[in-house]
């Protein structure tokens, strides 16, 4: 077969009509969520089970059945994988096993029955839920960016295109110039979902006014805050939509070169990336002479060595550019000087998918969602204590307490080291937010207000078990790894805060302590070179100002309210409650446990050998052992 | 004064109105008109890179609505009504923190302490680091290897655990043995020797050339190899040391002079030429 190139717009159009009257697109689907949290729970050998049980089946069956198995990107509810789901029925099945294909097949494919064992159950109602869009978690969310990931399998360009994928491409080359396309992203007031939220259109403005006639476009993704994984999930689901989106931004702004910078900790992303710009290419998508009207343009993947600062603009740039991922002063902005000193536009994966949904449905479309200040929808890696973790799209200025108690399911556990304590949003250079905020409306501006931030959108939800101290101190010791140590503000005194917090994680702490952070606080904001050290205290500073109560608890009374610092808190068991089953003896690594597994008998540690890693507390059924 | 032409502009810095080019940074700006702004990781030299924040001013234009910003001096563009503020109390209150953090750092650096003591702080307020020693990761010597020689060392690993030094910390292959990096070291954490005509620095040795006249010795071997392939210059320019050399040319003029002008009497003129010597390694400047 002769390899299928668009000489023009109507040839994509036709061939788009033409997949929409094959057989296929009106084929049942059974969906395999192969995004990466799902294969780390075995969706490859699922995927391989179902095909092998399809196989089986006789030909007239198979002609009969009208089926095919689709390894899709994430569904975004990774903590129920491996997912599978059976279209157009929208039958959910999570937690599936290579041993469950074979019931999948037979009962489910063929006989049409639902297995309960693999439904989902409904923590709040205890019933379980046959449907996909019935399940909470989905039903509560708004997938704009996230429209196709799940239900097309990210390598197959024809999946993207039924779709209607780069229709909103074909509608900028054919019926709009390139200042139209530019006006309407700023008409979007499209910001950044990079974490800034600067605007996309003013940035993209200032970049076609710099001079000169070589400008570069860049798609940001190097996600590396701890917990977020929406842009790997965009970049391994749905990779077509990011090239989509910044071959519109590159028609916008004139420009012929474009790079996708991805952290090398995502060969899934890469390896779909790299899959989709060449098929892009052979379809006459991407290069010389796009869709026939005479636009060239092509894109690059340059991979990152896994350095979180090279998510800095200026450090990204540097870093493609061959040399040392570090950051730069930008009193030049990237949009006159940027990549080889050219100008420049970076934006994150979500902002560049956003523009194919803003020149598909128009401004006016765009700007019905969100707040005043932020407008569409943003994607969060919900993670944590709550009862459904995964990837969640919103309308900008839903709380946070809609999020994590609608989608989020609410709360792990409760009692008293359950419950609601904080969530943290913006990754290490976000804040954490007490209770008293989770009727926030979530959007760009309300968080920074609030001492933490947007982020690229991550989401960490603690309950009580967590100490806010040590939390402060964990995201520290990441900075003080993670910084690049060009400056003196962010190298050493992110490290010396790092010693402060740490004394105070020890018992060692003063009051003083806490003023002479806040002043450090102070410097490290003013002085640092880049976002990196000047956000780096936020951790710290907003657990002060919203549980400076544990600051002063570990500092005043040598005391971890939340039981986790290791030298203020010491483990024992209640005899009352202990049965002698011996759980924690096995468990315990370094012999402390004291006693005989004998019926009756009854368990004690020794405190000096006991090294508070809290395994017996996780082993024990019956809750004997206590921290104090 | 009144500014000369469009690339020719005024600025402000603490009150006094003075004159700037484009393309000039607040730091060049400021120097010329004699204003003090301290500075670790500068060198005139030498690109800038921002890394020591000691240089940060507060900055602002009228436009600007009262809005100011911290920027580093060394950088920052100089601009037409620019308006500099080099000691305000946010600048100082980042100067002094840098200073006490980097005193931490390097208690033992008499540079530092110098520093530090201008701002008020005279002992650290922060944990020392443990075994502490000079570098205070300026990036000078970096900067100079990379864009001058021969890129022989670089920074390693990142945050706290940045260094400087050689590629593995092995003995550096492309290292010719110039001494750059020392000179341009401000806190004297790069030592060199020189011994029998035997330099060592980063633990490699290097045997030098002697000036042929005088004797004294004048660059290493692979100093002059690396420089007759980057610059057109032939060996013979390399066999004598510059104090020798202008002496030599002062000879050449000597003869001429004495042979078109015979009954010219030279007044108070010193050795063999009269032209007093200038030795172009200043082995004075030899760290211990």
């Amino acid at each position: 077969m002769e390899a299928l190139r668009y000489q023009d717009v109507k040839a994509l159009a036709t061939h788009a009509a033409q997949l929409a009257a094959s057989p296929e697109a009106t084929q049942r689907r059974l969906l395999v969520c192969c995004g990466t949290g799902c294969l780390a729970g075995g969706a490859a050998a699922v995927a391989e089970a179902l095909e092998q049980q399809l196989a089986k089946l006789d030909k007239k069956q198979r002609v009969q059945l009208n089926l095919v198995c689709k390894k899709t990107g994430c569904h975004g509810f990774c903590e129920k994988g491996p997912l599978v789901v059976l279209m157009p029925e929208a039958i959910f099945y999570k937690g599936v096993k290579p041993k469950d294909c074979e019931a999948i097949v037979h009962q489910t494919v063929i006989g049409g029955e639902v297995i309960d064992k693999l439904l989902y159950v409904d923590p709040a109602t205890d019933k379980a839920v046959v449907k996909y869009g019935d399940i909470e978690f989905y039903k509560q969310q708004q997938r704009v960016v996230m429209r196709n990931i799940g239900l097309i399998d990210p390598a197959k360009i024809d999946d993207y295109i039924l779709r209607g994928g780069y229709r909103s491409l074909a509608k900028a080359l054919s019926s709009m110039t390139p200042d139209h396309v530019l006006s309407e992203v700023e008409k979007a007031k499209l910001r950044g979902r990079g974490g800034a939220g600067f605007d996309a259109g003013r940035k993209w403005r200032s970049c076609k006014k710099a001079a000169g006639d070589v400008r570069y476009i860049i798609c940001n993704g190097d996600e590396g805050d701890p917990g977020a994984f929406m842009d790997r999930s965009v970049m391994e689901g749905d990779p077509h939509g990011v090239i989509e989106g910044m071959i519109i931004g590159a028609y916008a702004l004139e420009c012929h070169h474009g790079y996708i910078y991805v952290r090398q900790e995502y060969p899934l992303a890469v390896k779909h990336l790299q899959q989709a710009i060449d098929d892009a290419r052979g379809r006459g998508l991407l290069g010389h002479d796009i869709l026939g009207s005479g636009f060239d343009f092509d894109i690059e993947i340059a991979r990152g060595g896994g350095a979180f600062v090279c998510g800095e603009s200026s450090a990204l740039m540097r870093s493609v550019e061959g040399k040392v991922g570090e950051p730069r002063a930008k009193y030049v902005h990237a949009t006159d000087k940027g990549l080889w000193d050219k100008p420049t536009v970076l934006n994150n994966v979500e902002t560049w998918v956003n523009v194919v949904r803003i020149i598909e449905h128009g401004a006016d479309w765009f700007t019905t969602m969100g707040t005043a200040g932020s407008k569409g929808t943003k994607a969060f890696a919900l993670v944590g204590k709550v009862k459904n973790t995964g990837l969640v799209e919103v309308e900008m200025g839903t709380t946070l307490r809609q999020i994590i108690f609608g989608p989020g399911g609410g709360m792990l556990s409760s009692g008293e080291r359950g419950g609601f304590k904080a969530v943290q949003t913006g990754g290490p250079s976000g804040g954490c937010l007490p209770d008293s905020l989770l009727d926030l409306p979530v959007d760009f501006d309300t968080l920074t207000k609030a001492g933490s931030m947007m982020g690229s959108g991550g989401m960490i939800v603690m309950d009580h078990s967590t100490c806010m101290v040590d939390v402060a101190r964990y995201f520290l010791s990441f900075l003080t790894d993670e910084s690049c140590g060009k400056c003196v503000p962010c190298r050493e005194g992110l490290w010396q805060m790092y010693q402060i917090v740490s004394r105070i994680c020890e018992g060692n702490g003063d009051l003083k302590d806490l003023d002479q952070i806040e002043d450090l606080s102070q410097a490290i904001i003013n002085g640092s070179l880049c976002a990196l050290g000047k956000s780096g205290p936020f951790p710290v500073q907003s657990t002060i100002r919203y549980f400076r109560h544990e600051y002063e608890a570990h500092i005043k009374e040598q005391r971890c309210p939340a039981g986790v610092c290791k030298a203020l808190i010491t483990y024992s068991i209640d005899k009352e409650i202990c049965n002698g089953c011996g759980a924690c003896l096995s468990a315990c690594a370094t012999s402390a446990i004291l006693g005989e597994r004998k019926k009756g008998d009854t368990f004690e540690i020794n405190e000096v050998k006991c090294d508070r890693c809290g395994a017996c507390a996780a082993v024990c059924k019956f809750d004997a052992v206590k921290v104090a | 004064m009144q500014p000369a032409n469009e690339k020719t502009f005024a600025m402000t810095i603490n009150g006094r109105r003075l004159t700037a080019n484009d393309g000039e940074s607040v730091l060049t700006v400021a120097k010329r008109a004699g204003i003090d702004i301290p500075t670790l990781c500068h060198h005139p030299a030498i690109e800038d890179f921002g890394s020591c924040r000691l240089c940060l001013v507060e900055v602002t234009k009228p436009e600007w609505k009262g809005w100011q910003g911290l920027m580093t001096a060394c950088l920052y563009p100089a601009a037409k009504d620019l308006i500099v503020e080099t000691q305000s109390e946010r600048v100082r209150h980042v100067r002094r923190n840098v200073l006490d953090l980097l005193l931490a750092r390097c208690p033992e650096s008499q540079v530092i302490q110098q520093l530090a003591s201008d701002y008020g702080v005279t002992r650290s307020s922060f944990t020392p680091r443990a075994d502490a020693d000079l570098c205070i990761l300026c990036g000078l010597c970096v900067r100079v290897c990379e864009s001058a020689v021969t890129a022989a060392i670089a920074t390693l690993n990142r945050g706290r655990r940045r260094e400087v030094g050689p590629p593995f910390g092995d003995v550096p292959p492309d290292c010719v043995g110039c001494t750059a990096c020392a000179h341009v070291c401000p806190t004297g954490h790069i030592i060199f020797t020189e011994d029998k005509g035997v330099r060592t620095i980063w633990n490699k040795k290097f045997e030098l050339l002697r000036c042929q006249k005088c004797h004294e010795p004048l660059l290493t071997v692979e100093q002059r190899d690396h420089l007759l392939k980057t610059r057109d210059l032939d060996v013979s320019y390399y066999e004598l040391c510059p104090g020798c050399k202008r002496q030599r040319t002062a000879e050449t003029f000597a003869d001429v002079v004495l042979k078109t002008h015979p009954h010219f009497v030279p007044k108070q003129m010193g050795g063999s030429s009269g032209i007093p010597t200038v030795p172009f390694v200043q082995h004075k400047e030899v760290r211990p």
